[in-house]
């Protein structure tokens, strides 16, 4: 059975996309530099509070608070403030952490980020996979009785929130059976790198944050899919394929699953670009060192840097994985063209 | 009685949709025949279980309906008694169907040779991917569609030519039989016309049944060989086209055909309530006597059987009495 026509990305179409991409970024990252703004919260002053509150005192507070602002570039004009900021973005420079002092905040970024695209990628990944068969398997008139049991029961799971669902896990499979670590995104006494030990560590220690989130998540494609399988089941082209006495599996992958994950594959890739900011309790909890935690941290801390450098990568995997879908969708629906020309 | 040349026979059809309040008896009791070659016409109108009559047949009825009784008889076979897996290989094989929706019909992602290729290769095994095209390309010219739609999508199809991809689908394994459920209703006339043609010219040459629901009774007259009107579930009268409108027997075939209107005549809409009781809860006896002008009151006590009063001209009415003879004749009331 032979495939379609070939398509080729036509170059108008791609520098429209692109134009939009970078337009989208724009305005996402304007908004994030005015939001905090408009908070009364110092962060000169704040910075300065931590400090009093270590130290019990701080002389030569005044002369202090003048150098952070200017240190910060907080007693420049907006205008200039802003300038400064959209200059930043282009070149990563996201200036230092107030809360972890020096660090450069793209040095935290870059140390944080693999571990949540690591644990996010391959916990979305497998809740997307799982969440759409159940639900396709929950549709199916075919499904044997016991699954159709099963499924739903599993996806209880869904309505309980993610700390609880962690703690269930953590205390199930770390405290009585002893099968998995129980926070940490890699045991103490190995040495990162590329070996066999450290990379055995890593998946230990991130199988329990990732079952947490798949628990939680998959229920959420299930629905989903579940609604739209019941759709396209009562299709005409699902009932003449029966009349054609095709297979029933052949039928649910080609003519049902296959059309009813489209609507599907579009809400996947809004949600790649969520998935940076982790899932932050479930970070939380695990103490697993991701973006997660580090937003959580910076939250807590009001800092600036960090939020706005964190919400920048953000929109960056927004917008990258909705430009990658508009681009792939032509060639997983052949009803979408590029551009709508011929 | 049973003709040498009856390719499907169907017997006391029974099919039954479960509601709250009871079943619909939407095929109750339907029996015909269809012979070897000829195209039979179903009609009636929206609601008479023209498409759930053909759905037993093709057994595609799917819950809350069920079939209740019956036999359906194809090629000496009653595929009612086959198990799941006996009739899905005998579907397409011997039984195919062109869908009423062609607009509808074809899996918008896949290429319309795909959805061809597919069930050839369900049912008779991986082919040669040469033989498999050529054969395909066959299927193509013998319907007027033209080779450059073979790796085309549905969407890029005309309605036409999307109900002739359907046309060339339902031929492709050379079945004995092939449904067309109001195949051409959607279609503008002209597209009917051509549509009707390409099914006719497919009945000569491949000398398959077909059973053709519609509505449209103009159509039906120039394309059908025999008809049979169909009522609230029920079969009123079966005839060759000819006769029927030439001394139709029953008096719901009569209205029906004298509604037909023609060129020097505009003629009074004689149906204008459509099916007047609940289908859960029919009438007694004769399931027209509450719209026949010819009520009687042993209408409403029995239900009347199918009677041939002419040679091929069999029709469910208490109008029709035997005389001393033997013979049917129609009283006059």
């Amino acid at each position: 059975m032979s495939g379609g026509t070939t398509k080729a990305i036509p170059v108008e179409y791609l520098f429209n996309r692109l134009l939009t991409f970078f337009l989208t970024v724009f305005i996402a990252a304007s908004i994030i530099w005015l939001i905090p703004r408009l908070s009364p919260i110092d962060p000169a002053e704040a910075m300065l509070g931590r400090m009093a509150a270590g130290a019990g005192f701080v002389e030569n507070a005044d002369q202090i608070l003048a150098d952070l602002r200017t240190q910060f570039g907080l007693d420049e004009p907006l205008w200039k403030q802003y300038l400064a900021y959209l200059k930043s973005l282009a070149v990563f420079d996201f200036g230092v952490s107030v809360a972890n002092f020096p660090t450069p905040v793209a040095q935290m970024l870059a140390a944080a980020l693999p571990w949540t695209i690591g644990l996010m990628i391959v916990s979305v990944v497998i809740a997307f996979i799982i969440g759409n068969a159940a639900g396709a398997f929950m549709a199916w008139q075919e499904t044997p009785k016991t699954w159709k049991v099963v499924i739903p029961a599993a996806m209880i799971f869904t309505s309980i929130p993610p700390i609880l669902s962690g703690l269930l896990l953590m205390w199930l499979f770390s405290a009585q059976l002893g099968w998995f670590p129980l926070t940490g995104s890699y045991g103490l006494f190995v040495t990162p790198g590329w070996n066999w030990e450290f990379i055995y560590s890593v998946i230990e220690h991130g199988a329990l944050p990732a079952l947490s989130i798949v628990v939680v998540t998959f229920g959420f494609w299930a629905l989903g899919m579940r609604g739209l399988m019941t759709t396209v089941q009562s299709e005409d082209y699902v009932q003449l394929a029966k009349a054609k006495g095709l297979r029933p599996r052949y039928i649910l992958y080609r003519y049902m699953i296959r059309n009813a994950i489209l609507p599907q594959v579009t809400a996947f890739a809004l949600k790649i670009g969520l998935l940076v900011t982790g899932q932050i309790l479930v970070e939380r909890i695990f103490s697993y060192n991701g973006m997660g935690k580090l937003i959580y941290d910076a939250i807590l801390n009001q800092d600036f840097a960090v939020i706005q450098g964190a919400s920048y990568v953000v929109i960056l995997m927004t917008a990258a994985s909705v430009l990658l879908v508009d681009l792939l969708y032509p060639f997983i629906d052949p009803r979408i063209r590029h551009g709508g020309g011929r | 009685m049973r003709n040498p040349e009856t390719i499907l026979e169907v017997d006391d059809l029974r099919v039954y949709y479960a509601t709250p309040q009871g079943d619909v008896k939407a095929c109750d009791g339907v029996s015909f025949d269809l012979r070897s070659g000829e195209i039979l016409g179903l009609v009636g109108e929206s609601g008479s279980g023209k498409s759930t009559a053909t759905g037993g047949v093709l057994r595609t009825i799917g819950s809350p309906g069920r079939i209740v009784s019956g036999t359906v008889t194809l090629d000496g076979e009653d595929i009612l008694k086959y198990d799941d897996e006996k009739m899905r290989q005998t579907r397409w094989q011997k039984l195919s169907l062109i869908p009423q929706g062609a607009m509808n019909s074809l899996n918008p992602t896949m290429t319309i040779s795909d959805q061809i290729a597919d069930v050839i290769e369900t049912h008779e095994g991986r082919q040669p991917a040469d033989a498999l095209r050529e054969r395909i390309m066959t299927l193509f010219r013998r319907v007027g569609l033209p080779e450059r739609i073979y790796s085309m999508y549905p969407h890029e199809l005309s309605g036409g030519m999307k109900q002739r991809a359907c046309i060339a689908m339902s031929i492709a394994l050379d079945p004995l039989v092939i449904v067309a459920d109001e195949a051409t209703s959607a279609l503008d006339v002209v597209v009917q016309r051509v549509v009707a043609q390409t099914m006719l010219k497919i009945k000569r040459e491949l000398n398959v049944s077909f059973i053709m629901i519609g509505h449209d009774m103009g159509l039906m007259a120039q394309v059908v060989d025999r008809l049979a009107v169909m009522y609230s579930g029920q079969l009123l009268e079966i005839a060759a086209v000819r006769d029927m409108f030439a001394r139709p027997a029953h008096p719901y075939s009569e209205i029906l055909i004298e509604s037909v209107p023609t060129l020097t005549e505009r003629k009074p809409m004689k149906i204008n309530e459509g099916i007047t009781h609940d289908p859960r809860n029919p009438p007694s006896g004769c399931i027209f006597r509450l719209r026949c002008p010819h009520a009687m009151p042993v209408c409403s006590e029995s239900r009347p059987d199918m009677v041939e009063v002419h040679p091929e001209q069999l029709v469910a009415c208490h109008l029709w009495k035997k005389d001393e003879n033997g013979s049917y004749v129609r009283q006059s009331v």
